[in-house]
């Protein structure tokens, strides 16, 4: 069953048509990749999927305890209600917080306490502070960061921010997970390491995950279906096998050799 | 998580401590005549300054949103507490004042706020700085206000002992939303408000929020102002009180409570000290300013807030050493 459906969505940046009558459906649990040449498009289609940037045309639609509901347009945090979560390419963490901090404030939008009774720190308070603070540390200990809590999310290693961004993510408690070049900056060794780590999120909290890849030998392994995106448009779709012998895949990566992944 | 919880409540009980010692401490040096009369003034215009700059630090320093009318929402509390104990000189006016200026402060925050905070980028100061201008002039225009020369012989129903609960009430309340998840939210949009939104926050929420929190308090400021110093008009809350409000939370450290409380400590002790200078005077404080932004631009405290917890990672830098001289 899709969890997310999308029609014919298009985003123009003036004359440049950065995503072009896009449709695509992404079912219930599956590990889908994005892959698509530098500038094809694939953060912008992100970027439409969580509310950052409007569709000039075109249909999203989410499926949710609820029912299926058409999200395009909503703006971000209302998205992110809805249950789809995303890291960002080029890191945006909240740099001068604690790792700690950047992860409690991802689950803010569930907090059980009103404006007013944070004047006061009541009852209430302390018992969903208290839960915060306990659900944080288990998704830091998942990511590996439980030890580094208080330090600031500036001061971690390249490496380790990235983790900071699944695990901000996850505290939003989403369905639906957008991993927006995970693996970029890391060396071989962190790039396995963060495949495993994938994997066991998936399981570990039922997690339908869509993720934007450069490196094609990451995503051939890990993915079981594949989306290939060149100039805006949708140029393929199957699994890895089928996609490494797609004609106009192969021509899409000019000089760059499918194959050899 | 035992031991968190006993730090927390150590902390609280260090807080109400220091809160009591402090009033104490100021309580003594009055009664033995070191505080004057005179000086008393001074402990007022602290008081209210604290209330002011914190407000705005929340606004500004915490939620990364920069507002440049807090004398307006000053000048609201003021004149609605003015107003209101001139008609019923009682201490039920006095309380009926300071409320009915902070929520029309308020009122004026959701109004200003709603609408341009929705975007994104530096539109609430200039709304602000006009809101500011134009509250100063429906002062200096209306009837029930007496314009420009203002509103006399209004009844102090405020000591210091009032104005200290009022200084410590605000501090605890604006700390403890900042040390909250709706705190959290508003730095975080400080911080990287695409991010904050993407994770779930309603940015144009929080921003609102801090804004109308600011605007209260600012409100409640006026007032006590209106109370302690029996006289208004309408050009004290002009832009150059907005921006001094604004530099003692810049140079206190924006993002840091403390940092306020020390700065309007410092800057209303050394603008007394410089009043037998009076020619020289506002030379000799812009040359302190500059001087101390020089040394410590990102102000006083930075960010950080002057707590146990900072002496404790003090003591601990220094710890590790000693261990090693045993070993
Ligand atoms: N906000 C924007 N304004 C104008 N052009 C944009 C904007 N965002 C992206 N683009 C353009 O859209 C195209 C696709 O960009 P992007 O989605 O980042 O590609 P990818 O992530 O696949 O490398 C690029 O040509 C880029 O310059
Ligand atoms: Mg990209």
């Amino acid at each position: 069953m899709p969890i997310l459906t999308v029609e014919k969505l298009t985003k123009s940046f003036g004359g440049l048509t950065a995503v072009s009558n896009v449709n695509m459906e992404i079912n219930e649990g599956e590990l889908l990749g994005l892959i698509g040449p530098n500038g094809a498009g694939k953060t912008t289609l992100f970027n439409l999927l969580t509310g950052v940037y409007v569709p000039t045309t075109g249909k999203i639609v989410f499926r949710t305890k609820k029912g299926e509901e058409s999200i395009q347009g909503l703006r971000p945090y209302k998205i992110c209600g809805k249950g789809i979560a995303r890291t960002f390419q080029n890191i945006r963490l909240f740099k001068n917080l604690t790792v700690l901090d950047n992860v409690r404030i991802a689950m803010h939008k569930d907090i059980q306490y009103g404006i007013f009774s944070s004047f006061v720190h009541g009852l209430r308070y302390n018992k969903e502070e208290k839960k915060i603070v306990e659900e944080s540390i288990k998704l830091l200990e998942i990511l590996g960061l439980d030890k580094k809590k208080e330090e600031l999310a500036n001061n971690l290693p390249y490496g380790e921010q990235r983790h900071l961004e699944i695990a901000r993510a996850l505290a939003t408690n989403p369905s639906l997970l957008l991993l927006d070049e995970p693996a970029a900056g890391m060396n071989p060794a962190e790039t396995t390491e963060l495949i495993s780590l994938i994997r066991h999120i998936r399981e570990e909290f039922n997690l339908t995950i869509l993720l934007i890849e450069h490196d094609m030998s990451l995503v051939m392994q890990t993915c079981e279906r594949i989306y290939v995106l060149d100039y805006g448009k949708i140029i393929a779709n199957g699994t890895p096998e089928q996609i490494k012998s797609d004609k106009r895949v192969i021509e899409a990566y000019l000089g760059e050799d499918v194959n050899n992944a | 998580m035992r031991e968190m919880k006993s730090i927390f409540k150590a902390s609280n009980v260090v807080k109400l401590v220091f809160i009591v010692l402090t009033y104490l401490l100021v309580q003594f040096l009055i009664n033995i005549g070191i505080i004057t009369d005179y000086y008393q003034t001074t402990l007022a215009t602290i008081c209210i300054n604290i209330i002011l700059a914190v407000s705005l630090n929340l606004v500004t320093g915490f939620t990364g949103q920069f507002s440049l009318g807090h004398a307006g929402f000053m000048a609201i509390g003021a004149y609605a507490c003015a107003i209101i104990t001139l008609k019923n000189p009682t201490y039920a006016g006095f309380i009926q004042g300071v409320a009915a200026g902070a929520i029309l402060s308020a009122i004026v925050g959701v109004a200003v706020g709603l609408p341009t905070l929705r975007l994104r980028g530096d539109y609430l100061a200039i709304a602000t700085l006009g809101m500011a201008e134009i509250i100063r002039i429906i002062f200096t225009n209306l009837k029930i206000t007496n314009g420009a020369a203002g509103l006399q012989g209004i009844p102090r129903f405020i000591n210091w002992t009032w104005l200290f609960v009022f200084t410590a009430a605000t501090l605890i309340i604006i700390s403890n939303f900042i040390k909250s998840s709706h705190g959290r939210a508003c730095i975080a949009i400080r911080e990287d408000e695409i991010a904050a939104e993407a994770m779930g926050i309603n940015t144009t929420k929080y921003k609102v929020a801090a804004f109308v929190i600011g605007a209260f308090f600012a409100g409640v400021a006026g007032a006590l102002y209106a109370s302690y110093f029996y006289f208004l008009k309408p050009n004290i809350f002009n832009f150059a009180k907005s921006v001094d409000i604004l530099v003692i939370v810049v140079l206190g450290g924006m993002g840091s409570l403390t940092g306020s409380v020390l700065g309007a400590a410092i800057l209303a002790l050394i603008s007394t000290f410089l009043q037998r200078f009076s020619e020289v005077r506002m030379i000799i404080y812009s040359l302190i300013l500059i001087i101390i932004m020089l040394f410590r631009p990102q102000g006083i405290m930075g960010s950080r807030e002057l707590s146990l917890s900072l002496f404790k990672r003090a003591a601990s830098k220094i710890e590790p050493k000693v261990g090693k001289e045993r070993s």
